[in-house]
């Protein structure tokens, strides 16, 4: 029995060893040439029945044929695929940096502006004419999207993908649950303090919570830009300015306060909702419910969570146009916010990009032109509308949806932007952490504290703004 | 205790025991070739790996970033770091309470009362409640783990249905209890399995003998039942630590959450090297787990040549 218990010894010292061990690698990779029989794929975080369900099903019902038909017009067999997501930002990130990393992944991938910086410094992914080849540069499409779109995808000077669209950052708040606590339906807060009163007055409400403003690092990137950044702006400061991240100032004080007023002090947030592994999506399905007063979402919230159509929201709301208000996010007090300005939002930028390792990157290129065409532009929107990066196309299609125009008209004039560097996801983690800590019951000094540390380890002592 | 020489009977004095150097009679070369395959695959999805975490672990490697394109020689700041970060020794801690609570004392004991009580009943009783404590053993952890996350929600869960403690976050208000009882109700059924056959191969004499001399229930377990299946009690422990230690399904739970307070060595690995893209101090803390590993299994091994000389 010894012998037998020592073999197992070894077995369990083996396995024990194979456990530790979590880095692994495999590649291999091979495919026909020009002239042959090609296959493209495209990837993106959206699936159909699940997220960005619209453009999924954009893909396979317009995009492949359309595009399969135009190439065998040409004479070239092209067989196009999709490889559906439908999982979190963070976790869809992970998933094309390994992809990236091994020397595979699709032909066109989809991602968040804000990756652009760390994966160009990775070498991942290459500025658009290195990979496309010059038909990149002629292209038609970079006359009808603006440079502070284009911006989305670019880093140090060059386009690095085509930009998908605009967005931006309002107040949601549910009409019905406001007449019931005796506020207006038509709402316009003007500052902090008239959001934590309306708040108060929601408070009253049986299984009703009040405000919903994202915190934690459960929620991800949603915590930075549905919560500490348009708050952070309106307070007159910005994550990165002069050379310089914000680190122990005023304006992140005056943020963490709010957090504590809200879901400490006051308890007019769920600050346990905050901590759930799958806590946003259980705010969308609560807002969805009545059970939510205030909430602070893109215009994605509108398009595909609460969107009533069938298919295509995650949360459908039947009711939407009659009982969701949206309006601008007050600065902490009228003119505190950055430019002066009162009202304040944030907006970010997806894209696609090429991956460099594709077997046929030219042919790539023509189908991601192809998906950016105009007509591309006008099948996506016949279903659901959203901002697209195309001048040409939002003059037609965007005056059929108000709450659409209001967000081009209204908020995106005074929006900011994130900075576009590689240490910025790092240094968002960081904020959802403090946010995290003020919300489950640390000291704003302590989170501050905390948040001023690790901010340092990332990019040095002398970037920090603050004492 | 079972590996004592057999003496032919007859022989009047006992040949010494001599370890043979040749047994098969194949020559080094020979035997070389035989044991060539296994050597290289060992070497090369167990070696390798082994020495490119050392590697990596003393590297600025990243995910993503300027560090993914051409990493540093940083020697042992990432140890430094790990050894310093306040975090890491909460999750040795937390790793500690995990093993101790849901492997040492939880699946050990309760495999153990579930062996030594449906010992002696036979048909489809027995059938039922090792059948049932086996489908948990049996059922995906993907699979498990959901079964969980329905039983402990906050909103709908079953729990708060039994309970009528509707509203009640389970996972958010007692996450490592949570985790340990999760990992209690999948892995008991190895306990009990093994301790099964243990105290089957338990000499029905012994036990006759001492029921003959009015020993108690308590006084049989002590001294006859617990001296024969010592061996298998050790063994035991050492698996289910080992396991234990090394298990990753908690995440699927819990995600290491709330605030990083169920983040176990190998989730907090995780969450250091793919999600925060930290693959050098990913693999540098990976080192130091398997180190403490080896300690587990030495440790293990002095304990058992100890017995065997006793």
């Amino acid at each position: 029995m010894i012998h037998h218990a020592r073999r197992k010894t070894v077995a369990a010292i083996a396995l024990a060893a194979a456990g530790a061990l979590v880095f692994t690698g495999c590649s291999g990779d091979s495919n026909g040439d020009e002239n042959g029989p090609v296959t493209l794929t495209i990837t993106a975080n959206a699936i159909t029945g699940g997220k960005n369900a619209a453009e999924a099903d954009w893909v396979t019902d317009w995009v492949i044929p359309q595009f399969e038909d135009a190439m065998k017009e040409e004479g070239k067999d092209v067989t196009v695929e999709f490889e559906p997501q439908g999982v979190d930002d963070e976790n869809y990130k992970t998933k094309i940096a390994l992809d990236l990393q091994s020397g595979e992944g699709a032909d066109i991938i989809g991602m968040d502006g804000i990756w652009v910086g760390e994966f160009a410094e990775a070498g991942y992914i290459k500025p658009l004419s290195d990979v496309g080849g010059d038909a990149v540069d002629g292209w038609e499409g970079w006359d009808q999207i603006p440079e502070a779109v284009q911006n989305a995808v670019s880093f140090d000077g060059d386009r690095y993908g085509v930009p998908q669209g605009a967005d931006g950052r309002v107040l949601y708040y549910n009409k019905d649950l406001f007449e019931q606590a005796g506020l207006p339906a038509d709402w316009q807060p003007e500052s902090w303090d008239e959001v934590i009163e309306a708040g108060k007055a929601l408070k009253k409400l049986d299984g009703v919570t009040p405000i919903q403003l994202n915190a934690g690092t459960a929620m991800g990137e949603a915590t930075t830009m549905q919560g500490m950044l348009p708050m952070l702006v309106g307070t007159g400061e910005q994550v990165y300015e002069e050379d310089k991240w914000v680190g122990d100032t005023d304006g992140m004080r005056d943020v963490l306060d709010l957090y504590k007023t809200i879901y400490v002090d006051e308890g007019l947030g769920d600050a346990v909702l905050q901590q759930e592994a799958s806590g946003r999506d259980t705010s969308f399905q609560m807002f969805a419910a009545n059970q939510i007063g205030i909430l602070l979402e893109g215009d994605y919230f509108w398009r595909s969570v609460i969107n009533p159509e069938e298919g295509v929201g995650t949360a459908p709301m039947a009711n939407r146009d009659d009982v969701v208000g949206y309006t601008k996010i007050p600065a902490m007090e009228p003119g505190s916010g950055i430019d002066d300005q009162d009202f304040v939002s944030m907006s970010g930028g997806t894209g696609r990009v090429l991956n460099p390792n594709s077997d046929h990157p030219e042919l790539a290129w023509d189908l991601l032109a192809f998906m950016n065409s105009k007509e591309a532009y006008e099948a996506r929107n016949e279903g659901t509308i959203s901002i697209t990066p195309r001048t040409d196309v939002n003059d037609e299609i965007l005056s059929e949806d108000p709450m659409l125009t209001y967000v081009s008209e209204e908020v995106l004039p005074i929006t900011a932007y994130r900075p576009p560097l590689a240490a910025y996801p790092q240094v968002s983690t960081a904020m959802q952490q403090a946010s995290l800590d003020v919300v489950s019951g640390t000291s704003v000094d302590d989170a501050l504290a905390t948040y001023v540390d690790s901010l340092k380890d990332i990019v040095g002592d002398d970037a920090v703004s603050g004492d | 205790m079972t590996a004592s020489t057999t003496t032919p009977a007859g022989s009047l004095t006992a040949p010494r025991r001599r370890r043979a150097d040749d047994v098969a009679g194949l020559g080094t070369a020979r035997a070389g070739i035989f044991v060539a395959p296994a050597l290289t695959l060992i070497g090369l999805f167990l070696l390798f790996p082994a020495v490119w975490t050392i590697w990596l672990g003393m590297t600025d490697y990243r995910l993503t970033g300027l560090q993914a394109a051409s990493p540093e020689f940083v020697g042992l700041d990432n140890y430094v770091e790990a050894l310093t970060d306040p975090s890491f020794w909460n999750s040795l801690w937390l790793t500690l309470v995990f093993v101790v609570a849901s492997g040492i004392v939880g699946q050990t004991l309760i495999g153990f009362a579930l062996a030594w009580s449906v010992r002696n009943i036979h048909g489809w009783v027995k059938a039922l409640i090792e059948g049932l404590v086996l489908a948990a053993w049996v059922i995906p952890a993907s699979v498990a783990s959901f079964l969980w996350l329905v039983l402990m929600d906050r909103r709908s869960g079953t729990l708060n249905g039994l309970l009528g403690t509707d509203g009640y976050a389970w996972l958010i208000e007692h996450p490592m209890e949570a985790i340990i009882l999760f990992n209690i109700w999948v892995g008991t059924a190895f306990s009990m399995q093994l301790f099964s056959s243990a105290l089957s191969a338990v000499p029905p004499s012994q036990i006759e003998s001492a029921k003959m001399v009015g020993a108690s229930g308590w006084q049989q377990l002590r001294d006859v039942i617990i001296p024969n299946i010592k061996g298998h009690i050790l063994t035991n422990t050492l698996l289910i630590t080992l396991w234990t230690f090394n298990t990753f399904t908690p995440y699927l739970v819990t995600a290491g959450g709330p605030n990083g307070k169920t983040e176990i060595l190998s989730v907090y690995i995780y969450e250091t090297a793919i999600p925060g893209g930290q693959l050098g101090l990913g693999a540098a803390i990976s080192l130091i787990m398997l180190l403490i590993n080896l300690v587990i299994a030495l440790a293990y091994i002095r304990v058992s040549r100890g017995r065997k000389k006793g």
